[in-house]
């Protein structure tokens, strides 16, 4: 692979964001080893390519986009090298995804401390992205799990780095969005677990405040915590919705729960009422607009889940972590022109206010987000992370025909979350401009060029969204 | 809704249907560009082109079996172009052996012509086409690959290969807006057919383009015989069992 040439070799790739709402070609190569990832960077610097990184696709906007350029696509590096089954330690090539680590280690009782709501990530992606789950307010994000990884540089160089070998550069390259090299190596803590199953209780919030209160009350006493607003609820009932409260099952609580760890237990039913789930995502295309998602959030909140006498139900892990693995290809309901997610992430202080702020002004506009999700956060020391001690509310919108509207209503929500002090999140984002993203990090963007400076003079890695953000 | 043609790359536009197609693109005021192996023939279509005043003319000498110079070539013409709405594949051999000649290095030559370089140069449009959700691939097949002819043995394979080729590529970027179109011309009076000793039904390279450029230009990926009456013959020749149709003289 040394001396291939890249622009008649490469494979062409349209590439998309999860959403669906933006693609671009790019050439593509899948190195199956890091020594042809070396070899890769060589050829590319030599034939003037950029380099990116893509891994499955997860990020809903541009951020594994790379317009005439190189994508390494990491899905071939994938081993899971080693696995510490007493202190739940596990070692993994960084293409390896969320669900091959948990279908490997769930039998022996060890659970990822967090994931995303869908388990397809890789974990370079994860440590590019340091995303969160709905356990961010109590454990932190992705990286505060990571105990040591790997990166292979511009120069071909290993590095291995760990919070006490190099604080500086594993704080940089965790949420450094794949600028700063590949991570070919990931040392990750899991979180043991007695039960393959959480207790799930689910509450009904009649107001956004509410919401925050269930919130604020829940917080002390569970493990996961995550809400969900109904977008279209205006005047008093502004922000309703549901939150879903779930806590890790003792020993005690549930004798058997050591049979729930098998992965034959955790996986999602294939079919729902006799529909194969495969073809869901064509049943819910009549849903989204405006007429079917106020129609479905009602019967949402109207219908109660079933639950027992002390108000609670069991889910399994896999069932109540990854929602957006519930429907395959359910992102292809909103059509042609995709969606996008817009994630506020606002400090406590002014949260409230701006969440509020933010309903209206879609309601306004006339660009209803057709699913809310609500979580809180807790802040963490990762260079470019968007981490912070306050709240996150994305707002997952459908593409119009008339796509300004929704620009213009995403432009107005970029302002919103900068004066309320908030930041964003890059694995979400389509939509932020270059000054207000400078302006979230403020002097944190200029010591990331610094360190980027230093490790890829020559400005090897790049991508889309990197660009648009004005980070290279 | 009929799509207009901007700018256009035709491969294999020194002769026959491809400088035709060429050639009725630019009247349409298309920017054309012609590739082939020959310079003194597309520098001839293209004076052609000059001299009417409409539409525009750029000459590459290309051999579609130098797959590696394809990528390259078309970013250079993407460029040049400032963007690409159609792709025409219109290069093609036809090599007719002797009763009983067998002769694989003709035959190779004849795959690569008509079959891998079309693979070469719409793997990397299909892509870009997709990329940008718009765009036209017009693939010349045959009738000629309805059927393993012993006249012309690889050049009926090389068109089977193309039109399943170009069938595969419409189902993948069909969802994409991608506007892929296989047609298959009877016998047309060109440069190439020349050599054979009976051409029914045979119509001008002229009257092959526009019908070509029509079936392009409706949209919606169709897959057409040219002109449509073969289409019958087409039907008939398909559904003859072999053993009677290797005793026919065809």
């Amino acid at each position: 692979m040394a001396d291939a040439d890249l622009r008649t070799s490469a494979a062409w790739r349209v590439l998309d964001g999860f959403g669906g709402s933006v693609r671009s070609l790019a050439r593509s190569v899948s190195p199956a080893s890091v020594e042809e990832l070396a070899q890769v960077f060589a050829a590319a610097r030599a034939q003037g390519f950029q380099v990116s990184f893509r891994g499955s696709g997860r990020s809903y906007g541009d951020a594994s986009l790379h317009t005439g350029q190189l994508a390494v696509d990491g899905r071939a590096m994938r081993r899971i090298l080693s696995f510490d089954r007493e202190r739940g330690i596990l070692e993994a090539d960084g293409g390896a995804s969320i669900a091959e680590v948990w279908r490997r280690t769930l039998p022996e009782g060890w659970w990822p401390a967090v994931v995303p709501g869908t388990m397809f990530p890789t974990l370079a992606g994860c440590v590019a992205m340091n995303i969160h789950g709905k356990n961010c307010f109590k454990v932190g994000p992705f990286g505060d799990h990571v105990l040591e990884l790997d990166l292979l540089t511009a120069a071909g160089e290993r590095l291995t780095l760990s919070r006490a070998s190099e604080p500086e550069l594993f704080r940089a390259v965790i949420a450094g969005l794949g600028l700063l090299g590949a991570v070919t190596r990931v040392k990750l803590q899991l979180k043991h677990v007695d039960s393959g199953e959480l207790r799930v209780r689910p509450i009904v919030t009649r107001t956004l405040g509410h919401m925050f209160d269930t919130f604020v009350e829940q917080i002390p006493h569970s493990d996961y915590l995550v809400g969900w607003v109904d977008c279209f609820a205006t005047g008093p009932a502004l922000g309703r919705g549901l939150v879903h409260q779930a806590n890790h099952l003792a020993p005690a609580e549930d004798p058997g729960g050591a049979g729930t760890l098998a992965v034959s237990a955790q996986e999602l039913p294939t079919s729902i009422m006799g529909v194969p789930k495969s073809l869901l995502w064509v049943l819910m295309r009549p849903f989204t607009n405006d007429a079917g998602v106020r129609f479905v959030n009602r019967v949402k909140l109207a219908l109660p889940e079933p639950v027992g006498k002390d108000g609670t139900y069991r889910d399994t892990h896999a069932g109540f972590a990854f929602l957006l693995d519930y429907v395959p290809n359910w992102r292809l309901s909103y059509g042609d022109e995709g969606f996008i997610q817009v994630q506020l992430f606002v400090p406590d202080a002014s949260a409230r206010d701006a969440f509020a702020e933010a309903l209206r002004l879609c309601q306004r506009r006339g660009m209803v987000s057709y699913l809310g999700v609500f979580k809180r956060h807790r802040a963490d020391d990762y260079l470019l992370s968007h981490g912070l001690d306050g709240w996150s509310l994305a707002l997952d919108f459908k593409v119009p025909r008339d796509a300004r509207r929704l620009w213009d209503t995403a432009a107005d929500l970029t302002r919103l979350v900068l004066e309320a002090g908030g930041t964003y999140y890059p694995a979400k984002d389509q939509v932020v401009d270059a000054a207000s993203f400078a302006r979230s990090l403020g002097e944190r963007l200029e010591r990331f060029r610094n360190l980027k400076q230093r490790l890829d003079p020559g400005g090897l890695f790049a991508n889309d969204q990197a660009r648009r953000l004005g980070i290279v | 809704m009929s799509l207009v043609f901007r700018r256009a790359i035709v491969v294999g536009a020194s002769s026959g249907i491809g400088a035709e197609i060429a050639r009725q693109l630019a009247a349409g005021g298309c920017a054309v560009a012609l590739l082939g192996r020959r310079a003194d023939a597309l520098e001839h279509v293209a004076a052609g082109i000059r001299a009417g005043g409409r539409g525009s003319a750029l000459v590459r000498v290309h051999d579609v079996t130098a797959y590696g110079t394809v990528p390259a070539l078309l970013q250079q013409l993407v460029d040049e172009m400032g963007g690409l709405d159609l792709l025409v594949y219109a290069a093609g051999t036809m090599h007719l052996p002797g009763e009983s000649e067998y002769d694989f290095a003709r035959d190779r030559s004849e795959l690569e012509t008509n079959l891998l370089g079309a693979v070469a140069w719409t793997t990397p449009v299909a892509a870009m086409f997709e990329a940008r959700r718009a765009g036209t691939i017009v693939g010349l097949s045959s009738i000629a690959g309805e059927r393993g002819r012993r006249t012309f043995p690889a050049y009926s394979t090389s068109k089977a290969g193309l039109t399943t080729w170009l069938e595969a590529l419409r189902n993948r970027v069909a969802r994409h807006r991608v506007n892929v179109v296989t047609v298959k011309p009877g016998f047309v009076d060109t440069e190439m057919t020349a050599g054979l000793e009976r051409r029914p039904m045979a119509i001008s390279a002229t009257w092959a383009a526009s019908l070509i450029l029509a079936a392009a230009s409706r949209g919606g990926s169709p897959s057409v015989f040219i002109p449509g009456r073969w289409w019958l013959v087409a039907m008939v020749l398909r559904h003859l069992p072999s053993r009677i149709f290797r005793r026919l003289d065809i």
